[in-house]
């Protein structure tokens, strides 16, 4: 077993399908909602949270990180819903405007006082994925990775509120006004998968960074819309998509020692490629 | 005066950010009216494999190939998400946020292979990320200044088919206009706002400098004109505080302090807006 986790090929590769796959799996929801470019948002809007989580108390890892980063991202969301709903900015442009502006002052925050730490703008754009398995934990008697353990639970705390919520998710998917009237409380299903998402977003960031993040949350998720009818099986093109590209994306980066990070992410283009063929349209149809 | 203000390469850098910011802010009018907002996101983050090609043509760090590859990448995830959203299903955002994420990864991926190139650390590649006021060099203020003349004069000759677009897209169509030419034409001109101010303000947040500015005018007045010309005024001055700021202490990427400052701008014009009352149509 800790032969295993000692493979830096293994842990990288590991770590990236769960973060790809805990990804794409609240993606899914969101761009069946029509709300994919929430977790452009959500991705930029929790660097703030990071440098304040940071600078408040010192930590750059940990569940503390996890809750007020994650709350940094909801905040993102409210706030932009906020200033559209003033009727004064349009939704495309409050969205525009929001998610830069705390984005941009995370980032000057880390690069003023967190520039010895790990945190620095740079990875936190990029992720480091290729030095996942440095940082490590002891649990069960085997040493683990961090990003490892972190990004399983956090596949876990996921697969589990789908599943409990699969229902009401998939009426909120699509007609909340429905929802409402059924009595399945969307807003509170909502605001639940947006901070799970953000939470997700912080647990993949040492991975992906965060605009990879962006290319893990939709484009499996719209390859799964392209090729599925139902939205289980956009669920699961989803998952598989996100867990092919981690792996190929791997083998290509090394192959050639290009950007691991980099290499996942466009893998999801192949599924994407192909599911736009005659071939992916014909298996739509039947 | 303090001394540092006549430091030539202070003004060099004062004088590119006040181009850039100009343009951007200028041309993101359209952008934000034409509620495009979220297209010149796209296409700011859709620049960075062409950044990366640009130099990969050339092997050093030549600004009018890197920014013409920026063009090029920037317009082809724009095509190929117009492209996406007229598939069944796939709503425009998802689109969007499908071009954004691929071409960056691209991006990323050409990125380092770039960077093993001898000469990548001296054509500031990195830089192109966050932004870096302090690269700019004395040379590429008259290409910043070409493309700025060329974009506003672009734009004044078709003013009144580009305002009918805007306003009354059907209006326009039955008046005669081509509605395909003059919104490639918008589309053109926001890659372009988009692309000039990549060096300094970087690919993550050159859009919120197109953005930015046109929220904060359009906050002012209900003039196009009016709001085109205090748009880009809001642009360059907030360009130029930023790119200053950032040149004078050395470290402090150039992006964030910009699109801090325009942010700061378009706070501003929300508490003192004139409409703060009225529900807004425009």
């Amino acid at each position: 077993m800790q032969v295993l986790f000692d493979d830096i090929g293994f842990v990288i590769m590991a770590t990236g399908v769960l973060a790809a796959g805990s990804t794409a799996l609240l993606g899914s929801f969101l761009v069946v909602r029509g709300q994919a470019l929430l977790t452009d948002a959500i991705s930029h809007g929790i660097v703030l949270g990071i440098a304040v989580t940071f600078l408040l108390t010192g930590v750059t890892t940990g569940p503390l990180q996890l809750l007020g980063a994650g709350a940094a991202g909801v905040v993102t969301v409210l706030l932009t819903e906020a200033l559209s709903a003033s009727g004064r900015v349009r939704r495309d442009a409050a969205t525009g405007l929001v998610f830069p502006a705390m984005f941009a002052l995370g980032v000057l925050l880390l690069s003023l006082f967190a520039r010895d730490v790990h945190v620095d703008p740079h990875t936190v754009l990029l992720g480091e994925i290729g030095y996942v398995w440095l940082d490590r934990v002891t649990l069960f008697g085997l040493s683990l990775p961090r990003s490892l353990v972190v990004l399983g639970a956090m596949l876990l705390v996921n697969l589990t509120f789908v599943a409990a919520f699969y229902e009401r998710l998939s009426v909120a998917a699509f007609d909340e006004v429905q929802a409402g009237l059924h009595g399945l409380r969307p807003r509170a299903v909502t605001v639940a998968l947006l901070g799970l998402t953000s939470m997700t977003a912080v647990a993949a960031l040492d991975a992906v960074g965060v605009v990879l993040f962006v290319a893990f949350a939709i484009v499996p998720a719209v390859v799964g819309l392209l090729v599925a009818r139902r939205l289980h099986g956009v669920v699961m093109v989803a998952l598989l998509t996100a867990a092919f590209a981690a792996v190929a994306g791997y083998q290509v980066a090394v192959w050639l020692d290009l950007s691991i990070g980099g290499c996942m992410a466009a893998m999801t283009g192949i599924p994407l490629l192909l599911a736009l063929t005659p071939v992916g349209r014909a298996w739509q149809m039947s | 005066m303090p001394s540092f203000l006549l430091d030539p390469i202070v003004i060099t850098v004062a004088l590119g950010a006040a181009l850039l910011g100009l343009t951007a802010g200028a041309l993101g009018t359209f952008a934000v009216l034409r509620r495009e907002s979220l297209i010149g996101d796209t296409m700011s983050h859709a620049a960075l494999p062409g950044v990366a090609v640009g130099f990969l043509l050339t092997g050093e760090r030549s600004l009018p190939l890197m920014l013409a590859g920026a063009v090029v990448t920037g317009l082809a995830a724009a095509l190929f998400s117009l492209y996406l959203s007229g598939r069944p299903r796939i709503k425009r955002d998802a689109a969007m946020g499908t071009s954004l994420g691929l071409f960056f990864a691209l991006g990323v991926v050409a990125l380092s292979y770039a960077q093993r190139m001898p000469g990548a650390a001296a054509a500031g590649l990195e830089t192109f990320l966050f932004g870096q006021a302090a690269a700019t060099l004395r040379s590429d203020l008259v290409l910043l200044g070409c493309v700025t003349l060329v974009a506003l004069g672009a734009v004044s000759l078709v003013w009144k088919q580009a305002k009918l677009m805007t306003f009354d897209p059907d209006f326009a169509v039955a008046a005669g206009a081509d509605r395909r030419v003059i919104e490639a034409f918008l589309t053109a001109a926001l890659a372009v706002a988009v692309v000039i101010g990549l060096q300094m303000v970087g690919v993550v947040l050159m859009s919120a400098l197109v953005v930015a500015p046109a929220v904060a005018a359009r906050q002012w007045t209900a003039s196009l004109g009016a709001m085109f010309w205090l748009a880009g005024a809001i642009g360059a001055a907030s360009a130029v505080t930023g790119a200053l700021i950032s040149a004078l202490s050395p470290g402090l990427a150039t992006g964030p302090l910009v699109v801090l400052v325009a942010t700061a701008v378009v706070c501003v014009a929300l508490v003192t807006s004139p409409r703060r009352l009225a529900q807004v149509d425009g």
